[in-house]
């Protein structure tokens, strides 16, 4: 960092760090939004640094499906209306929210936060997989759908998940994959090709 | 005269990682540059033009442009996806195991022929086989050949005298065999049954398709394992991390 220490004051110089770890942010930015915050309203400022102490908080892993919440258990386990006979897992807390912008799902969901990662010594240990057959041992639970993504390593993972739940009994599912849409044909990959032949549909 | 902006290579990925929001980089080996990083924009999206050209374990032809610090991957159209690995788990795990050693062993512009052949053999045949562990063993010991780390099987690496059709030692810090004398005294040396060493000195040098039709059963193959394991532990100063996993699988596997 080459804010010079000596020449200005240490409270800026602090922020301009801090602001300086986020990604995406450079030095320079670093100073911008440093300087901005320093010429805004009172109140604009005391409501950004409430919103990040909050974010911290106020925030846990709901201890049904470990998604992130603020009540635990969170607002999608303790929702009746939804169907609790159905629960989706997905990689990271981030996912659940394209899935909930379709309103196609009204099932449950299990965050296993990460993936299976052998070479960076990521296995089913490191991640929330006892968590799961636990949940899976004691409920109502009839089919799980795997949303992890579509690469090798969510792949693994579904593999070893299938491989780990078959003895359950329990309709083991996987998002269908194949061509996004609005894309080209000319450019799919062949895996992607073949998948989507796989699971074509009559219509 | 400078160099053109941009070059074609075969190559095969090996290690990928992210960056930024919807980028990645990757570790590819090609035949004519060795290992090189490179940056594929926008992989991670799903209408990336890009994305299932680039993934793990999958061989392409590739147009990089050269970039100041690290290439940048233009076009990529896949020759062998290997479908027969990304679709089975007990493969899969192996195929990721490879791809870790051959990034652990290699430094980055050092251009192996032989090395990306014998990587792109390997991936063909564990694509057919029903049995990974042999196809894993040659590789490793084929690696080891290319980059110089040739175990020494013929003569005791000691006291150089031909080793008699008895218990022998290996041992990872001589590089190769022990005669029964010579072993008895190194205590970082293991046992080595006759068959053991008759089937890696088979394997230093015979082709791929002649190597696997050696028959192994559970025993010798779990010996074979623990001897190549402990030769590349010793040789990389560490453990690879992928070798967790698959030790899960394979327990897991019997289990049921």
């Amino acid at each position: 960092m080459s804010t010079d220490s000596t020449s200005t004051a240490e409270p800026i110089t602090r922020l301009i760090e801090e602001f300086g770890k986020l990604p995406g942010i450079g030095p320079k930015s670093a100073q911008r939004l440093t300087y901005y915050l320093l010429r805004s309203p009172a109140g604009e400022v005391a409501a950004l640094a409430d919103a990040i102490r909050n974010l911290r908080e106020k925030l846990t892993l709901c201890s049904v499906c470990l998604n992130i919440t603020d009540t635990d258990p969170c607002a999608v386990c303790r929702d009746s209306e939804r169907d609790h006979t159905k629960i989706c897992i997905v990689e990271e807390p981030i996912d659940i929210l394209p899935l909930e912008r379709t309103k196609k799902y009204k099932g449950l969901y299990h965050v296993l936060h990460g993936v299976i990662s052998p070479s960076d010594g990521i296995g089913p240990d490191e991640l929330k997989f006892k968590e799961l057959l636990e949940r899976l041992n004691n409920s109502v639970v009839t089919e799980m759908i795997l949303a992890t993504n579509p690469n090798l390593e969510g792949e693994a993972t579904a593999m070893y998940l299938q491989r780990l739940v078959a003895p359950l009994h329990i309709k083991i599912t996987r998002l269908a994959r194949g061509l996004p849409y609005g894309a080209d044909l000319e450019y799919a990959d062949d895996v992607t090709l073949s998948r989507a032949l796989e699971g074509r549909q009559e219509m | 005269m400078t160099a053109p902006r941009t070059y074609q290579t075969e190559a095969i990925v090996i290690k990928r990682i992210k960056l930024g929001e919807a980028d990645r980089i990757l570790t590819i080996y090609t035949p004519g540059f060795g290992k090189i990083k490179a940056v594929a924009k926008g992989t991670r999206r799903p209408k990336s033009k890009l994305g299932g050209h680039v993934e793990l374990l999958t061989h392409s032809r590739l147009m990089l442009a050269r970039g100041r610090n690290l290439d940048l991957i233009t076009q990529a159209q896949t020759i062998d996806n290997f479908l027969p690995i990304k679709d089975d788990l007990d493969r899969l795990s192996r195929g990721l195991y490879m791809a870790e050693l051959i990034d652990s062993f290699t430094g980055e512009h050092i251009e192996d022929p032989q090395l990306f052949e014998l990587l792109l053999e390997t991936l063909k045949q564990l694509s057919q086989t029903t049995d990974c562990e042999p196809v894993l063993r040659y590789f490793e010991l084929n690696l080891l050949d290319n980059l110089g780390y040739r175990p020494q099987l013929q003569h005791c690496t000691d006291c150089n005298s031909a080793l008699k059709p008895d218990t022998n030692f290996f041992s990872p810090k001589m590089g190769g065999v022990l005669c029964h004398q010579c072993g008895f005294n190194e205590p970082m040396a293991r046992p080595v049954s006759l068959n053991a060493l008759k089937v890696l000195r088979l394997w230093q040098n015979c082709n791929f398709t002649a190597a696997m039709k050696v028959k192994i059963n559970r025993e010798l193959a779990s010996e074979l394992e623990q001897i190549m394991r402990e030769y590349i532990r010793y040789l990389l100063e560490k453990q690879l991390k992928s070798t967790t996993w698959l030790d899960r699988l394979k327990a897991e596997s019997r289990q049921v």
